[in-house]
């Protein structure tokens, strides 16, 4: 894992004092409200429904197990006992004083980590693969290159106020784990016929309001280049990126405006403006960062064999553990999403569980997914039967990933301010509708994502099943869109027609996993099904002898 | 009628306005008046609350009822956590929200 420098230290520590300080003035009544928001926001503390909410940083989602138990200190010592993992792969703390928020900006400071770039018009924090450095499908690490992004993009004087958020996320694999298509900037690092490595940008992708999937704008940058491209991108944002209205102004809208070719013109003109410039960082610099991402010292003669005459065991390793590239190890996936529980929520001991199991079994390290589960990525194939009694006993142990009760969910109406309506009860209700896991598994891969309002934070677009929470009149409606997906076979889901209340969207959903399970054909996945026999058929049935309340 | 309600500046707990103060209840809420804007000047200027606004609500026999569902919301705490709500004991709390 990186380890911060001295200047990446200084930095974090006179952020820290500098917001004690605002906070101070602000408390005292030094400055005002429209004074203080901005400042706050810049160290990702909101105010929502309850309470102040701190959102933390997770830099590509990457953890060492001392950071994770720190961040499970700080729901003890602050909050009301658990932290929320959200689809950013950050956490957030949803019960803050704004008196204590200093303090937890310095805890977190004593391990390396801070609040910033979790608010604001800026570049937020850049997501990566969650199996990265681990996964046997891997070209190359992303990581490095996720870091080298990190420094560059925090507190980047000409980025620091750019007409919208930004997300960028990058990869490594053919398999995109990152949902990379849907952001402002994807980058998958990817091999040309030469064998040399390049950086393929995706530009213009994003959920809210306005989803659209990112076209390709540059093929094949070098990576020693790719600060450059990054610098030319968004500098033509900058320039041309719409200010006069929040609504229209994501990158994506400002491509898909003046189309994909007069964008790419732009970028290249600026981005051979800018080679002149000198700006990319020293490849050596690249190269000390890669050297915290040694491959950690495996057992060469770990075994793969595996014991699996434990049943529940068996389908948990089926389900939830990943093929790794090293023999005798795996990748290990901590699902979030207990039977009617609350999608991404942890307790602060299960924080710190998950802490102790990463130093004992995976060289000391976690990730966050942005579907809101915890990953171990390097467990000895030999320590996974105790790895699992031990998560098993804390309720860590659903064998649901990717199954229909691997449920993505915004904080929604419950929490967030912007929402429209709740998004947990949905997801509780649909959990318990299909808590039987046989039935789960006879369904398959099926991702469900629901979001609370326009803004998608809950990626309801890219959900083979999506659900829209909208405000009717001041009562909640869902609205339910079938076809979205996330990864290589990007697509955005469809709205099936009139919304539903709770307990009928709980039902829609059954109605359409039925006409999967009627209409599929061998080996399809439901989106692989929807995509086959289109909207019609699950239309027919999930209005069939329904009134929808919409 | 019209409440007024806010967040407190250092806890961020919501608080509803009572004629004389600020209460964490929303049945201590009282009837703005014609004044409301008045009020709310006067009190952000005590930087003791943020975040202030009117918002429609009705007096019900069980008490002070805000109009809108986030509001009633805001009111009692997640739906999903009554234990952290203002009602921890009350399992039944969350169907007075829809």
């Amino acid at each position: 894992m990186y380890q911060y420098d001295q200047y990446d230290q200084a930095m974090v520590d006179a952020r820290v004092a500098e917001f004690r300080d605002q906070v101070e003035r602000r408390l005292a009544g030094d400055i005002s409200e429209d004074q203080f928001k901005p400042l706050r926001l810049k160290n990702g503390l909101y105010l929502q429904l309850h309470a102040y909410m701190l959102r933390v940083a997770i830099p590509y989602g990457t953890l060492s197990s001392r950071q994770m138990r720190m961040l499970g200190d700080i729901a003890d010592k602050y909050d009301r006992g658990y932290g929320h993992f959200t689809t950013r792969q950050n956490i957030q703390y949803n019960w803050i004083k704004l008196q204590d928020a200093p303090d937890i900006l310095a805890d977190l400071a004593s391990v390396e980590m801070h609040a910033i770039q979790t608010s604001g018009n800026c570049i937020r924090n850049t997501t990566s693969d969650q199996f990265a450095g681990a996964a046997a499908d891997e070209l190359v690490d992303p990581r490095p290159y996720a870091e080298l992004l990190r420094q560059w993009s925090t507190f980047h004087p000409e980025f620091d106020y750019l007409p919208r958020k930004f997300k960028i996320a990058i990869i490594g694999s053919e398999t995109d784990r990152a949902a990379m298509k849907l952001h402002d900037i994807g980058i998958q690092l990817v091999q040309n016929d030469a064998g040399e490595i390049g950086c393929k940008f995706y530009v213009g992708g994003g959920m809210g309001r306005t989803p659209m999937i990112a076209p390709v704008i540059g093929d094949f940058v070098p990576p020693l280049q790719m600060i450059s491209y990054l610098e030319a991108c968004l500098r033509v944002y900058n320039r041309y990126g719409r200010r006069d209205n929040k609504y229209k102004a994501r990158i994506k809208i400002l491509v898909h405006e003046i189309g994909a070719d007069e964008y790419r013109r732009q970028v290249e003109e600026e981005f051979k403006h800018i080679l002149t410039l000198g700006l990319e960082p020293p490849a050596a610099e690249l190269e000390r960062i890669k050297g915290f991402f040694e491959q950690p010292g495996f057992d060469a003669n770990a075994s793969d064999e595996l014991d699996l005459s434990d049943p529940d065991f068996a389908l948990w390793v089926d389900q939830n553990v990943h093929a790794h590239k090293q023999p005798g190890y795996a990748i290990v996936n901590i699902s979030l999403k207990p039977v009617g529980g609350i999608p991404g929520d942890a307790t602060a001991d299960q924080i710190r569980l998950m802490a102790d199991l990463a130093l004992e079994h995976s060289f000391d390290e976690l990730r966050v997914t942005h579907a809101q589960n915890i990953v171990l990525p390097h467990v000895k194939k030999a320590d996974l039967y105790g790895l699992w009694q031990k998560l098993d006993e804390a309720g860590l142990a659903s064998a649901n990933l990717d199954l229909i009760g691997d449920i993505i969910a915004c904080p929604g109406l419950d929490y967030c301010a912007l929402a429209n309506a709740r998004s947990i009860p949905v997801a509780q209700k649909i959990s318990e509708r299909f808590a039987d896991l046989g039935r789960q598994r006879e369904l398959g891969e099926l991702k469900l994502k629901i979001s609370g309002c326009i803004n998608a934070c809950g990626h309801h677009h890219a959900g083979h099943i999506g659900i829209l929470g909208v405000d009717r009149k001041g009562v909640e409606n869902y609205q339910l869109l079938l076809g979205g997906c996330e990864g290589a076979d990007t697509s955005l889901g469809t709205i099936t027609g009139p919304g539903f209340n709770e307990d009928g969207i709980v039902d829609a959903v059954e109605k359409a996993t039925d006409v999967y399970l009627a209409k599929r054909a061998e080996g399809e996945r439901f989106v692989d099904t929807f995509r086959r026999i289109g909207m019609a058929p699950f239309k027919e049935a999930i209005y069939a002898k329904e009134t929808a309340n919409g | 009628m019209k409440i007024i309600t806010g967040s407190d500046l250092r806890t961020g707990d919501v608080i509803w306005w009572t004629g004389e103060g600020w209460s964490r209840h929303v049945n201590d809420a009282v009837e703005a008046g014609e004044h409301a804007e008045a009020i709310i000047a006067r009190e952000n200027a005590k930087q003791i609350v943020t975040d202030t606004q009117v918002i429609e609500a009705t007096r019900t026999d069980d008490g002070v009822r805000p109009a809108h569902i986030k509001d009633r919301i805001r009111a009692l705490g997640p739906t999903v956590r009554l234990d952290l709500s203002l009602k921890p004991a009350d399992t039944d709390a969350g169907t007075w929200v829809i």
